[in-house]
């Protein structure tokens, strides 16, 4: 929001606003996902753009939303506006807003970055947040050696299929520990609980932060999962 | 080969516990995925290539039976004999009853997984026909009576050691009891004892990577030279190919070769790339006097024109497997069947049922790596959720997994009592979490506290309920 602010927009958040949907569309209810589908074009309709704090959900927008709506094309044209209009938030940054850097914000410390799944593959997230990383004073980042492989997370997933998931949130717990980072960034809040979760579980020290934290300069707050300070 | 892609929890818990297992498959996961990187890098047109493969394989599949036909007359123009087979059982008579025609004892194989998918060793054993494995990873999983875990690299489960103990077993009866610990003396010896198999087998069987329509051939890619082998020496040569291979020219075949091994292996070109096309002539020095091809449909056909058509694309290179962090985590045999990994997971529920096979396309995370890599584009993630669509559709989703959806729907659509709950559940939760910001356990969620840790709230109330703060006060000032 901060960071939306600073680059000079109008943010506003409709109040009928919830969920994308993406629960039921992975789990096979059409129906439903398109009945949440509705109601979301319709919470967003008349604002320029819609920005997701999340790849998944920003990815639902504009990659999904539109192939719902195959036999309905009225629907489907407001759905393809949608999707148009949709972006994740480090995308929308740089990508649409041209923002380069941003506006003195300081963390002391070295971050590693978790490149999500649906940002990464499905919307071409890699290079903006670390292009403002960099300009954030006193943050250094170390790469993992397989920044974008799934954390293992995958909505429902995780807990239909807990073995499978905690393996592969295990080996990328140790790819973020072989970096020597003391804090985990990302850009999806589903990677960021999930990754917070075993961090924290195998009592790593390592703080997890969504990376719109630090480039708003908030990095003094909790981080996830973090007690309340003071 | 018998499914057992109902039990995949099961096969689950087994494969994490399996050291030899996880040791491999730690290898197996920076190989070949790192291999294949460099050598997309090193060919600037790659993804123009990927696109040429799918478009290829499109056209192919709106033409398949006039592809398949063309390729039909050109084999018996060659004197070759073309055998449809609308089920594994056909392709199963069809190739016994060949083998018994010429008094067949011994068949030499080389890979296929057409193969294993209509069960074809289990039936010639039955009728006192050997079938010999060429293949060395082939071989090493038929000494040790297990299906493959890959469809490139079907023993790519064992570690070395694992292989080692399985020669000195099975070797020692044939004079070699000594155990081996080089990769190069394991690869000599299993040569030394298969060559004379080879000379003695009465039918070479292969499978096919492509069959080319416009020459009648069939063409086959490998790093051992076995096929060469398996179709030369024999006097009989069967070629068992689905019918989703034929492509209609070489030129064709060119484009596709090349993403393939690149996708697989991360190499320019595999090591032997064999065209049949047809019996021996009267000029030949060798070759089978004898040269049929067996096209087997199994399902396939039902596929075309449908939402699942794009999984016909598919030749079989691997990738997406390589890619795959949960076949990564698990290996191929958790699969339960043939096809593991992403492609697995769209392709058995065709062909063994999706009752069968129901967990398979639901047990991934939608990451999209198999896509990404795909070289055919197969949009893996999509198809597996269709399958989710039809489970939801037939009621075969779990009923637990339906209820909770239920009840998070009729939230979800309901945006002041979804707000509302939220923000409560937030606050009930902040309120035992604070003190160390997280859980270790939680009612109803299990699955996730098993493992880790279940993040507190950050204060300050839910998005919403900041938001309405924040513009409360703005409103204010
Ligand atoms: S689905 Fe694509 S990546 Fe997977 S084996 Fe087939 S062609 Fe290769």
């Amino acid at each position: 929001m901060k960071l939306l602010e600073q680059a000079g927009c109008t943010v506003e958040v409709p109040p009928v606003q919830v969920c994308c949907g993406q629960p039921a569309y992975n789990s096979g209810d059409r129906a439903t996902t398109r009945a949440i589908a509705s109601q979301v074009i319709d919470a967003f309709e008349g604002y320029d753009a819609v920005v997701a704090p999340s790849g998944s959900c920003g990815g639902m927008l504009s990659h999904h939303y539109p192939g719902l709506f195959d036999d309905d094309p009225a629907m489907k044209a407001r759905a393809e506006n949608l999707a148009g209009r949709s972006h994740e938030l480090m995308s929308f940054l740089v990508d649409v807003l041209g923002e380069k850097k941003v506006a003195a914000a300081r963390y002391d410390g070295v971050a590693t970055y978790h490149d999500s799944c649906s940002g990464l593959r499905e919307l071409g997230v890699k290079e903006q947040p670390r292009r403002l990383l960099d300009s954030v004073q006193g943050l250094s980042l170390h790469e993992m050696k397989t920044p974008e492989v799934c954390c293992g997370f995958g909505g429902t997933f995780c807990v239909k299929y807990p073995e499978i998931s905690n393996a592969m949130v295990s080996e990328k717990s140790a790819d973020i520990a072989a970096t020597g980072a003391d804090t985990l960034l990302a850009g999806d809040l589903g990677c960021l609980m999930n990754m917070a979760g075993k961090l924290q579980r195998e009592g790593s020290a390592v703080r997890v932060r969504h990376v719109a934290e630090v480039l708003a300069g908030m990095g003094d707050l909790p981080a996830i999962g973090e007690p309340e300070r003071g | 080969m018998e499914s057992t892609a109902h039990a995949f929890k099961t096969n689950v818990d087994h494969a994490l516990a399996d050291p030899n297992l996880q040791d491999s498959l730690a290898k197996l996961k920076v190989g070949f995925s790192e291999r294949r990187r460099q050598a997309a890098e090193r060919l600037p047109e790659f993804e123009a290539l990927r696109d040429r493969a799918r478009d290829i394989k499109n056209h192919t599949l709106a033409n398949l039976d006039f592809y398949l036909e063309e390729f039909e007359r050109k084999v018996i123009g060659l004197g070759g004999h073309v055998h449809w087979a609308p089920t594994a059982a056909d392709a199963r008579r069809i190739i016994a009853e060949l083998c018994q025609s010429v008094g067949a004892r011994t068949v030499a194989k080389s890979k296929s997984m057409v193969a294993e998918e209509i069960a074809l060793n289990e039936h010639l054993e039955a009728l006192g026909i050997a079938p010999i494995e060429t293949d060395l990873g082939e071989y090493i999983i038929q000494l040790r009576n297990e299906p493959p875990s890959h469809i490139i690299a079907p023993a790519v489960h064992l570690t070395k050691d694992q292989v080692a103990d399985t020669f000195l077993e099975h070797h020692s009866k044939l004079g070699f009891d000594k155990r081996l610990t080089e990769r190069n003396d394991l690869v000599a010896e299993a040569r030394y004892v298969l060559r004379q198999k080879f000379l003695d087998a009465d039918v070479g069987l292969t499978g096919a990577n492509f069959l080319v329509a416009e020459t009648g051939s069939s063409m086959l890619v490998t790093n051992e030279g076995n096929a060469d082998l398996s179709n030369t020496l024999p006097k009989m040569h069967i070629v068992l190919a689905s019918i989703e291979k034929v492509i209609p020219t070489l030129e064709d075949a060119a484009v596709l070769l090349r993403v393939l091994a690149r996708s697989a292996t991360g190499q320019e070109s595999s090591a032997y790339t064999t065209l049949n096309t047809g019996p021996k002539r009267a000029e030949d020095l060798d070759g089978p006097s004898q040269y049929h091809v067996v096209l087997l449909d199994n399902g396939r056909s039902g596929v075309l024109g449908t939402e699942m058509q794009d999984i016909l694309r598919c030749i079989r290179c691997g990738a997406c497997m390589n890619h795959c962090p949960v076949y990564g985590a698990v290996g191929g045999h958790a699969y339960g069947w043939v096809y593991p990994g992403p492609m697995g997971a769209v392709l058995t529920p065709q062909l063994v049922g999706v009752e069968e096979a129901s967990n398979l396309p639901n047990a991934s995370t939608f990451c999209g790596r198999c896509e990404s890599v795909c070289p055919v584009r197969i949009p893996l993630p999509k198809l597996m959720r269709h399958w989710r669509e039809r489970e939801f559709e037939k009621h075969l989703t779990p009923r637990g997994v339906r209820q909770g959806l239920a009840l998070w729907s009729f939230l979800a659509r309901r945006p002041a009592l979804y707000r509302g709950l939220t923000s409560i559940a937030n606050r009930v939760l902040a309120l035992f979490g604070r003190a160390d910001g997280r859980y270790s356990a939680l009612p109803l969620a299990g699955g996730w506290t098993r493992f880790r840790d279940f993040p507190a709230p950050q204060p300050g109330g839910t998005f919403h309920a900041q938001w309405k703060g924040k513009e409360g006060k703005r409103k204010r000032a």
